[in-house]
This record gives C-alpha cells, sequence and structure tokens, in this order.
C-alpha cells in the first residue's frame, strides 16, 4: 500500500505491508525523499498496534476523578450535554475548539465546519500557529499568496546559492539532506544561518552564528550589503514590486557593523552571503523555525523576503524565497479553516463574498457564521476564564507540552467545565481530559495531506482501525447529528469530504477545486492552486505575476527590535529551544516508539563548556533551567557547537523536563507566533 | 522635561536629529515635532557618504527613513539662527520664529579646517574640500572627472575611508598623517604599520610623521607644503583632520558648553527644557563623535520627553572603531596604550592580519583586529556586553565564531569504537554494520537494506561504503566466524 509517513510536511512516501498482525514499513521513490526515510518514518508503524494505544473511550469518573473505559454512546452523550450546558450559560462562544497540523485536509476543513456550524463558535484554531503562523503571515503580505514552498523541492538540488535561516534539515527532516548534497556536488554553496552548530551547519560552506533575536538585522544588513554592491535587481524591482523605497531607506541604516555589534556575525561573513546570493545564476532563501517563532517572527520573516524580492528571486526559475513547514499537514491545515480567521481555500472568514460562497456549501445562512476568533495562544490563555470559553475540544495536538508558558495554560486546562480530547495515545493533554475519545491512526484512514511544496498527497488506508476506535470524521459527523447541526448532513468518508472541500474552495487562494484523489494517485501529487479538473497545477508560482491585486509583490520595511524578554542579571543566559532527530513535536508518539527511545531517551540541556565550568556543572549532571515563568530539569550536555551565552533544549518531554515550562507567552502581534525561540533564564546545579 | 510636551522642535536633521524625530513619533502620535536642518537634503546616512564617494552607490541609496509628513513637520534648509530661551521660540535665518515646549539641539560637528597659510576657513579654495556633508561630497565627486592624482590630510578614520574610496575610483593617493603610525587614536604602532603597509596593497601611499606647513591652491590644482621640505602636487586636496563639535548655537544662549554642549544623564542642558543630543553633546566629559551614541541618546530623550519612561537614563556603551572599506578589515575597541591585564597578540604581516586583545578581569578590555579574523564578531560582542571571554583564548584569536569547531574528519574504521554512530538519522553504529556483514551482507545495498544506514539524509553512505571496504579486506583473517 503506496501511502506517505505520518510525521513531518516532508511526507516522504512510503510502502506498507501488512504480515499477519505486524506492519512493515518500506521507503518509496518519491520526489520529495527519493526512497529515504529517516528512523521516525521506519518505525512510525508500531504504534498501531502498541500496548498503550486508546481503544475505547474514557470519561472521568466524578467520584474517583480517574479517568475509566466508558461507551461511545456514554462519551459523546456527555459532550453533547457539556456542550449544551455551557453555550446555553454562556453563549456559543463558550465553546471552543482545537486543531493540529498533523490532521488531513478533509479532517481539517471538517473540524473549521464542525466549529462554524454544529457549534457555532467563533473560537477555533490550531498548533500551527506555534509552527509556520509567521511564515505564512509574512508571505501572504508579500506575494499575496502562503505556500511554504512556492517551487518543487527538487529546486534546492540545483540552486547555486542556498541560504537557510534557522532550519535545521539534518535532523527535522534528513531525507531533504539528499537534495542538498545534490546542490554541493554540483558546486553549489549552502550557507546556514544558526546560532547553534546544528548537523546542518556543520555541511555549510559558511555558518552564520547570530545572537538568537538578531535574525532581522543580519536580514537588513544583508540587504543593505546587496544595495551598496550593487546585486540589487533594479528592473525586477521597478516591474514586479512595489514599496522598495521606504525599505531601502530604512536597510540603510542597517550598515554592516551596526549589524555585526548587535548579531555578533562577523561583517566579512556577511558581506560573503551578500556576495553568494547576488552573484548566483539560481539563489534561493529558506527560513524555518528559528526565524519565525519570535514576537517578532513575521517581521524577521520579511526581512529575508525582502532581501530575495530586491534580489529578483522569487519567480526567477530556480531561485526563490521558501518556508520549510514543520507538520505534517501544517501547509494544508491552515488552508481549510481551522484557523481563527480563515474560510476553507485560505480565504478571510470577515470578506462578506468568502462567507457567501463556502455558506451556500454548507446550507446555511452567511451571516450565522460567526466571525473570526483570536489566535491559539490568546485562546489556550482566556480558558475558563470569566472572559474565555468554557468547554474546549482538542484534535491532534498536545498543548500541555507544546504551548509556551506551558504550565500556565496546563492551569487554563484545568479550569475548564469541560474539556474533550481526540487522540489514539494517552497524551499529557488526554490526561486532564473529562473526556478522550480514541481515534484512528494514519494507516487506518484515507485522506489526503499537503506537503512543505503545496503539493496535495494521498495517505490511504491500510486496514480498519481497531474495535472500539472511530476515526475523527465520523466522530465529528456523530457530534454534529447530536447537536442537530443546521444545514446540510456533514459526510463522514472521506472522499465525500474532499469533494465538498473542492467545491468550498473554489475560487479560494488555496483552490482545490481541480484536484480529485485519481488525479493525485496519476501524477505524484496535484500542486495547488488547481482550479479546473483539465487545466494544470501550478508547481511554482509567481513566474508572471504575484498573487494579489495587482500582480506586484510588496515590501515592507521592517526595523528590528529586541527579544520579548532580554537577559540581565538574574537572568543572564539566553534560552532557545528545538527538535532533534529521533522525537517529534510533543512526543506522544515518538517518545513511545523503543527504537526512537533508545536515539533520545531523555531530554537535555545543551551548554558550551565555558558556561558549564563557570557553572561547576560538569557533561551529564542535572541541571534546572529557570525562568520568570517557570523551570525545568535536565541532564547538561556540553558542546562547543553553542554560543556560551546561549543555552537549548529540545521541547519534545513533558513533565520536570519540559521546557516550554520556561518559554515566554509573548506573542507576533501580526501571526500570534509564541517567541519560543528566545528568553531569558538562568541555570543552576540540580 | 518629564511628563509630555506637545511641541517638540529638533535643531539639524542628520543622523541624531532625524532619529530623534523618529523616535519621538514612534511614541508620541499626538505630538508636534518641527525639524529645522540646516542642509537642503532629506535625511541621510553620513556615514555611507564614504560609500558614495567610492561610485557603487547613487545619492538616493544614502536616504533614510523618512517620517517627515506623519505628523513631523520637517523643514530643510532651514538654520535656527538664535535660541530665545525667554520665550521659548527658536529664531530661523528665512526670518521664522518657531515656538517649542521642549527643545533637541542635535548640530553636530563640523569638519576642523587647519590653520595653515593658504586656507581660510570661510573661503576654501575650490580644490580644498573637507569630507563631512553630502554637499561635500559631491563637490569632491565633481572633482574627481577629471582628477588623477588626490591627497587626503589626515591619516584618521574618515581619512582613510576618504582615500580608499578616491582609490577605487582609479586615483593616485596619498595621505598625510602628522604621527608615525596610521589612525593613532584607536591602533597602535604594529597595527598601524601592517594596516599601511595593506593601504599600499590597494593604491594609497601614506606619508608619516610629517606636518603640513603650507597649501597653495589655484585652478589648475593644489600643492601641499610638508615640514620635511618636500611638497606634493595634486588635483584635489580632502581635509580629514577631526571634527568639533558645532556649539555657537548653544553658547550664544547661554547654555553651559565646553567642547561640546555639557548634559546631563538624560541629556539635559543646564536649561532642563533644552536637550543636546550626537557630536554637539558633552556628557560626562566625553565627545562621542559616532552613530551609535547618537542614537542611543535619541531614544533616551524620546523615551523622557514623552513621559514614556520618565527613568530613562543614558549609559554610555564603550565605543567600537570599525574602518568600512574594500579590502581593509579594522576593528579596534578600548584604549591602546596600555592598562592593566593580560596581552595576546597574533600578527602575520605578510598577509594583513594583526591581532591584539587585553583581558583584564576576564573581561575584554581592548583590541585591535586587523585582517581576517574569523572571531571579530564575537571580540565585539564580548566587548560590547562585557560578558567573560573564553577559557581557551585562542578561540579570540584564531577561531572561527566560538565553538565553532569542525567536526573530526571520519576515523578510519579500523580506529572507529563499536559504539561509534555511523548513520546519525536512524542510529546505527558501525557494530551493528559489522553485525549485519557477518550475517551476511557483503555489499553496500546489503548493508544499507540490512541496517538502514545511509536511508534518512544519505550523508553516511560513502562511510558505510569504507566499512564494507574495510570489512572485506580484514574479515576473513581477523574477524573470523
Ligand atoms: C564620511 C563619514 C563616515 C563616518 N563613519 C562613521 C561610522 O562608520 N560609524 C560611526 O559611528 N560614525 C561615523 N561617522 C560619524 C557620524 O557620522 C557622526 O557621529 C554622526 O553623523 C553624528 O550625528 P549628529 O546628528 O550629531 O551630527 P550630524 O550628522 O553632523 O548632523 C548635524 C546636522 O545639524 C545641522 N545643523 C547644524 N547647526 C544647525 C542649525 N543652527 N540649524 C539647523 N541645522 C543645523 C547640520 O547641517 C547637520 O545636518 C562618520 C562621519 C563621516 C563624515
Ligand atoms: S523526514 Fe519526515 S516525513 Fe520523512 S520519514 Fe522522517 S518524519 Fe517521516
Amino acid at each position: 500500500m503506496a501511502t506517505h509517513c505520518p510525521y513531518c510536511a516532508l511526507q516522504c512516501g512510503m510502502i506498507l505491508r501488512e504480515e499477519d498482525d505486524a506492519v512493515s514499513v518500506l521507503p518509496r521513490q518519491f520526489p520529495t525523499n527519493r526512497g529515504g526515510l529517516c528512523q521516525k518514518g521506519w518505525t512510525s508503524a508500531e504504534l498501531l498496534s502498541h500496548p498503550q494505544r486508546l481503544t475505547s473511550p474514557l470519561l472521568r469518573d466524578p467520584a474517583s476523578g480517574e479517568l475509566r473505559p466508558a461507551s461511545w454512546d456514554a462519551a459523546l452523550d456527555r459532550i453533547t450535554t457539556g456542550i449544551r450546558d455551557v453555550q446555553e450559560k454562556h453563549g456559543r462562544d463558550a465553546v471552543a475548539v482545537f486543531g493540529g497540523g498533523g490532521l488531513t485536509n478533509e479532517k481539517a476543513y471538517a473540524l473549521g465546519r464542525f466549529a462554524r456550524v454544529a457549534l457555532g463558535t467563533r473560537h477555533i484554531d490550531y498548533n500551527g500557529r506555534f509552527c509556520m503562523s509567521s511564515a505564512a503571515a509574512a508571505g501572504m503580505r508579500a506575494f499575496g499568496v502562503d505556500r511554504g514552498l512556492p517551487f518543487p523541492l527538487s529546486d534546492l538540488g540545483r540552486a547555486d546559492t542556498l541560504l537557510l535561516v534557522g532550519a535545521n534539515p539534518a535532523e527535522t527532516m534528513p531525507p531533504l539532506m539528499r537534495w542538498l548534497t545534490e546542490q554541493r556536488e554540483r558546486g553549489g554553496r549552502l550557507i546556514v544561518i544558526d546560532p547553534r552548530v546544528t548537523a546542518t551547519a556543520r555541511q555549510a560552506d559558511l555558518h552564520l552564528q547570530p545572537l538568537p533575536g538578531t535574525d532581522l538585522a543580519v536580514a537588513n544588513a544583508l540587504l543593505h550589503i546587496a544595495l551598496t554592491e550593487g546585486y540589487v535587481d533594479g528592473d525586477y524591482v521597478a516591474t514586479r514590486t512595489t514599496g522598495f523605497t521606504e525599505v531601502r531607506r530604512t536597510v540603510a541604516g542597517w550598515w554592516p557593523a551596526r549589524a555585526e555589534a548587535l548579531s555578533g556575525v562577523p561583517v566579512a561573513d556577511l558581506e560573503e552571503t551578500a556576495r553568494a546570493l547576488g552573484t548566483a545564476g539560481r539563489a534561493i532563501i529558506l527560513t524555518a523555525r528559528g526565524a519565525e517563532q519570535h514576537a517578532k517572527g513575521v517581521d524577521t520573516v520579511t526581512g529575508f523576503v525582502n532581501l530575495a524580492l530586491a534580489l529578483g528571486l522569487p519567480g526567477r526559475p530556480g531561485s526563490g524565497y521558501g518556508c520549510l513547514t514543520g507538520q505534517g499537514n501544517g501547509q494544508g491545515g491552515r488552508e481549510h479553516g481551522q484557523k481563527a480567521d480563515q474560510l476553507p481555500g485560505y480565504r478571510r472568514i470577515d470578506d462578506l463574498e468568502a462567507r457567501a460562497h463556502v455558506a451556500q456549501v454548507w446550507g446555511v445562512p452567511a451571516d450565522e457564521l460567526p466571525g473570526p476568533g483570536v489566535p491559539a495562544y490568546q485562546l489556550l490563555d482566556s480558558l475558563g476564564t470569566d472572559q474565555g470559553p468554557r468547554a474546549l475540544l482538542v484534535f491532534g495536538s498536545n498543548p500541555v507540552v507544546s504551548a509556551p508558558r506551558a504550565a500556565r495554560i496546563e492551569g487554563r486546562l484545568r479550569d475548564l467545565d469541560l474539556l474533550v480530547v481526540t487522540d489514539f495515545l494517552l497524551s499529557e493533554t488526554a490526561a486532564l481530559a473529562d473526556v478522550v475519545l480514541p481515534t484512528a491512526q494514519w494507516a487506518e484512514e484515507d485522506g489526503t495531506m499537503t506537503n512543505l511544496e503545496g503539493r496535495v498527497l494521498r495517505r490511504r488506508a491500510l486496514r480498519p482501525p481497531p474495535a472500539g476506535v472511530r476515526t475523527d470524521l465520523s466522530i465529528l459527523t456523530a457530534l454534529s447529528s447530536r447537536l442537530r447541526a443546521p444545514g446540510r448532513q456533514p459526510p463522514d468518508d472521506p472522499h465525500t469530504v474532499f469533494a465538498e472541500l473542492r467545491r468550498a474552495s473554489a475560487g479560494g487562494i488555496a483552490d482545490y477545486a481541480g484536484i480529485s484523489w485519481d488525479r493525485i494517485d496519476a501524477a505524484d501529487g496535484v500542486y495547488w492552486p488547481c482550479p479546473d479538473d483539465e487545466g494544470p497545477d501550478s508547481p511554482r508560482l509567481f513566474t508572471y505575476r504575484f498573487a494579489t491585486a495587482d500582480g506586484l509583490a510588496r515590501f515592507h520595511p521592517v526595523e528590528h527590535r529586541p527579544a520579548a524578554e532580554e537577559v540581565c542579571a538574574d537572568y543572564p543566559l539566553y534560552f532557545t529551544t528545538g527538535r532533534v532527530l529521533a522525537q517529534y513535536q510533543s512526543g506522544t508518539q515518538t517518545r513511545r516508539v523503543a527504537a526512537l527511545r533508545r536515539a533520545a531517551p531523555e531530554a537535555f540541556v545543551e551548554l558550551h563548556p565555558d558556561l558549564a565550568e563557570r557553572l561547576g556543572v560538569a557533561d551529564g549532571e542535572p541541571v534546572r533551567v529557570l525562568s520568570r515563568r517557570g523551570e525545568f530539569q535536565a541532564p547538561a550536555r556540553l558542546s562547543p557547537g553553542i554560543r556560551p551565552d546561549t543555552v537549548f533544549a529540545p521541547f519534545h518531554w513533558g513533565g520536570r523536563a519540559r521546557a516550554n515550562s520556561v518559554t515566554n507567552d509573548a506573542v507576533d502581534p501580526i501571526s500570534g507566533m509564541p517567541e519560543f525561540k528566545i528568553c531569558a533564564v538562568r541555570v543552576e546545579k540540580a | 522635561m518629564t511628563g509630555h510636551s506637545e511641541r517638540v522642535v529638533v535643531v539639524g536633521n542628520g543622523m541624531a536629529g532625524a532619529r530623534v524625530a523618529a523616535e519621538l513619533h514612534a511614541r508620541g502620535e499626538d505630538l508636534k515635532v518641527t525639524v529645522l536642518g540646516a542642509e537642503p537634503h532629506p535625511a541621510y546616512n553620513r556615514i555611507m557618504l564614504s560609500t558614495l564617494l567610492t561610485g557603487k552607490i547613487g545619492e538616493s541609496d544614502v536616504e533614510l527613513a523618512e517620517v517627515a509628513g506623519r505628523g513631523v513637520d520637517l523643514r530643510t534648509g532651514v538654520t535656527v539662527s538664535a535660541i530665545e530661551r525667554a520665550t521659548g521660540q527658536v529664531r530661523t535665518d528665512d526670518g521664522d520664529r518657531i515656538p517649542y515646549h521642549h527643545l533637541v539641539l542635535a548640530t553636530g560637528s563640523r569638519a576642523v579646517v587647519p590653520a595653515l597659510p593658504g586656507l581660510d576657513p570661510e573661503h576654501l579654495p575650490e580644490r580644498v574640500i573637507p569630507f563631512r556633508t553630502l554637499d561635500d561630497c559631491r563637490r569632491i565627486l565633481a572633482l574627481t572627472g577629471t582628477a588623477r592624482r588626490a591627497l587626503v590630510l589626515g591619516g584618521g578614520l574618515l581619512g582613510l575611508e576618504a582615500a580608499r574610496g578616491l582609490a577605487i575610483r582609479g586615483l593616485d593617493v596619498g595621505v598625510v598623517h602628522r604621527v608615525p603610525y596610521l589612525m593613532d587614536r584607536q591602533l597602535d604602532p604594529a597595527a598601524g604599520a601592517v594596516l599601511a603597509g595593506t593601504l599600499a596593497g590597494l593604491g594609497v601611499t601614506t606619508h608619516l610623521a610629517v606636518e603640513p606647513t603650507a597649501v597653495h591652491a589655484d585652478a589648475a590644482g593644489v600643492r601641499l607644503e610638508l615640514s620635511d621640505g618636500r611638497s606634493l602636487d595634486a588635483d584635489l586636496l580632502v581635509l580629514a583632520c577631526g571634527v568639533r563639535p558645532d556649539t555657537a548655537l548653544a553658547a550664544a544662549a547661554g547654555l553651559a558648553v565646553d567642547r561640546g554642549v555639557l548634559v546631563d544623564d538624560r541629556l539635559r542642558t543646564s536649561d532642563r527644557r533644552i536637550s543636546a543630543i550626537g557630536d554637539c553633546a558633552q556628557h560626562d566629559g566625553t565627545l562621542t563623535g559616532l552613530v551609535a551614541p547618537a542614537w542611543a541618546q535619541a531614544r533616551v530623550v524620546a523615551q523622557v520627553v514623552t513621559g514614556q519612561d520618565p527613568l530613562a537614563r543614558y549609559r554610555p556603551r564603550p565605543a567600537v572603531t570599525r574602518l568600512k572599506a574594500a579590502g581593509i578589515d579594522l576593528a579596534a575597541m578600548g584604549d591602546p596604550t596600555g592598562g592593566p591585564g593580560e596581552e595576546l597578540t597574533f600578527a602575520d604581516p605578510a598577509r594583513g592580519t594583526y591581532a591584539w586583545l587585553r583581558i583584564h578581569d576576564e573581561r575584554l578590555a581592548a583590541a585591535i583586529l586587523l585582517g581576517d579574523n574569523p572571531s571579530v564578531g564575537t571580540v565585539i560582542q564580548l566587548f560590547d556586553r562585557g560578558h567573560p571571554v573564553p577559557t581557551d583564548r585562542r578561540a579570540l584569536l584564531l577561531g572561527r565564531a566560538v565553538g565553532g569547531a569542525v567536526a573530526a574528519p571520519a576515523a578510519s574504521p579500523a580506529l572507529m569504537p563499536d559504539a561509534a554512530t555511523v548513520c546519525q538519522c536512524n542510529t546505527v553504529s558501525k557494530g551493528a554494520l559489522v553485525r549485519c556483514w557477518r550475517d551476511g551482507a557483503r555489499t553496500v545495498d546489503a548493508m544499507v537494506a540490512g541496517t538502514r544506514a545511509g536511508t534518512g539524509c544519505g550523508g553516511c553512505r560513502d562511510a558505510v561504503a569504507g566499512i564494507v571496504d574495510w570489512l572485506s579486506r580484514t574479515d576473513p583473517v581477523e574477524v573470523g566466524r
């Protein structure tokens, strides 16, 4: 059975085989992974029959306070009554939905519809806010569209210069490195901007190691140099963009020595980077979480988009700007109505025409659709408070581990009148729930995923879910009918849901109208927008025009600003978080796979040997990391590859080792992205 | 001065004046800000004039972001002729009177014209030009069209930038400097000598330890006479003999003035309704003459005047001097002449590289880095932030960025321990590969299929091939079954 990996946005092609009860995984030649898989992909089938898998709904027993197995009827009844009670007392918006970037397009779409129609609440958002929302907002305002890579991944292999900003694909998506190997074998240059010497940075021809939170200054200085050295493509700027003058004047204030003092990146390296980009035939700039997860994430990405535009890259064959999306369906998940301000097809929920179109597909009056809600962190932080929702339904997310300032969010979740979590394992968030619904895994359901290239792929069911387990779609349909949702009956089979999604997205920015499952099967996936059954899809965007009203890309002047929390005498070190190769996101899944647990058994705190010496800490000794918001504990891992003023920890673990206990909940004013990548901490011997 | 001032007048639209207008605007939308600038141009980046001189960029490239028209009233080409403190007004040379609640002086500094026979500061000859303003730059550029030889008087930072810019334009450039080594305020003699060598390679001749004694200029050229009896001929002479704060306005208004206008930590002059910032201000005995402190001061004034942070105070940070000129990479900070602490040096004059550091109390007290010093960014940050220096000092003199240690090349398979990870993506150890071989795998593909090594990023396939090769040579003899 040909399908794709359940985890990250690379969506590596794989083959699943059922032998007796066991399922084996084999890599498959697909244009993205070219036969590669990382250890997460190889071991992904282990969870299908994991002993801890949930196979029955769980209800919290009021007397003992414990979660106890219950029937589906009892569980769904409890949810329906809970929702009714809360909405009667506090209004429709008192129920909220929290989704995930791992859900298929069908499920993300159905979830958005369920929230707006069955619950009638404006409160729906998802964990993609914590992932690539800053790049999404920056792409939207510059290009009029947000598609992670506006070109096929294979373009990376042919770039003369490739600049990665805050991206560590060698650990987060190893098979992608095959393209980078090809790129360098062809004589291309790889430049990496990262505060740590990551596995990716080690392979770079040039590594810029800025202080965390100063990428925007680096971007502005690179454009300053591009201007002074004559790398700016004047014709392109004149004919394909607007707004350059203000940007030019802003970056005039970012002479390289100023950025150097702020970031620690030598002027010579800035010059070398600008030259490599400015003189390359084909140049690509990619950002990822390192640049994006900041309270100035949108502006930081915009700084690099400005640079790409000034050099005339977007739309030039083999060149461009892109974002490396993280979650499996991070791309599709943000297009079909899971986001607080969006309707399917990447439409805005406050756009009257969009509302009319989607309402007609759903069979409800347009004016009954709720308005925009609030971004993820704001939503989570309001739960159980006087102003906030009192009931929450979570699908495909584990905010107790993944949200910033997680202890506070955990408290908010505890304050709810009703918390419902669907998952196939008892995640840290599910453990707090009043009702837990067991749901199908990736190999047990059909559907589509949209990978980091904007390519829509087919996920195929190898076998039905085990007894007692239902799919998210059937759960949503069952709840809809119990809640007597208005409008047309929502379908529960994914193929019909996709047909409805196509109609709902028709005419939108992310137009799926011309994409059918058959077409995907026939052609290694289909790139959106694809408005017609017969017409072509769109592997490359921007060749002739941008998706703005006048077809021109927009420059936006952006200024560096300090992090929301800078270091001080009490909290003298910068703290930054990220991922490791053998774990995925909040770790609910990967921490339960034996081979992955062996490879990455526990959390750690990475520190420079000089810092460790000053703290009197030896390698492997437990340390406590404290911020104004909380603390966590993990063994020290000494590494000369990190700046002595910075410490790093992966965020995959919960409990005492939860890195997000200390992270800052300051958010980007445009995208709502929390500042995961920098806060001030103190490190102590535990 | 705490609390809200409705009408703020800024004198000077240079680096500091334009910045304080922007900072005020960003904090107090309802504030009325008037900027009066003597220069006829909208705000521009003065430090980019050196780049403008090279001809690589045009005038529009040095423009700075404008706040004019967004609640800020900018009047260019208007000189303030007097401050009437009693009535709270300024008088301009076009006869206007403008009232202020708060006044910010950002009059900057002027190029010093040395007292030499043949140089009248008020009427400089056409071919003798200071290097301070955009108009100066235009005049220099107008002459470079036909000029072949240029002289620069002054071997400090500014003079060298000018010299390098003119050399890039293809002129023959000579620099005349009084002291026996260049940039004597920032460098030590050894660094100065290396720098002179670098400049020579770039087409700039230096004449050291000589004083000019007279200038003769006419429509055809300039002749500079020197104290050693020589005289140098050129088509133009650029004056880079330092700057003097422009304090005339403040002094005439009766404000306390020393070398600059005296200010306290809030940048207040002796009149609390008047602040001074940038090159014209003297804080704690110091004239700054650089942009970074001017902008820090602008921020403090805006915070205090708008009431956003009445307690904001200017805290000077140690200055870092950076020479910006193609082919020269120079950073200098702290006092080069001496002081307590350990000193480290590295010199490779043949390649134009020189590094000198003084460390005191585990902190960087001073440094000079010239040429290819990959650690320059780290050194500047450690100095600026006062953070402790690395235990291994070599990282500062020679290293890439701190910690940028390059991974050791893969050891030969024989020397690798069994536990060593060969494939990171799939955590496959050398031991696992050897076991796979013993189980019968004999080719790279078979090893890959058997262990999953090389199926992630593919980067370890060479290493796997190396292990297969090694095993096929050694196994029958050494490993056995
Ligand atoms: C070529 C060059 C390169 C430089 N490079 C660097 C560098 O790399 N790094 C660095 O930090 N510094 C550098 N400097 C120094 C830096 O430019 C100054 O420190 C900075 O400009 C000071 O800002 P300011 O606003 O105080 O003065 P200025 O920028 O000189 O502005 C003062 C303005 O006030 C106007 N003015 C004066 N009197 C009146 C009046 N009565 N009425 C109205 N307007 C008036 C003047 O015309 C002028 O426009 C360089 C300078 C030059 C010339
Ligand atoms: S790179 Fe991503 S998609 Fe590919 S196998 Fe690993 S986790 Fe799965």
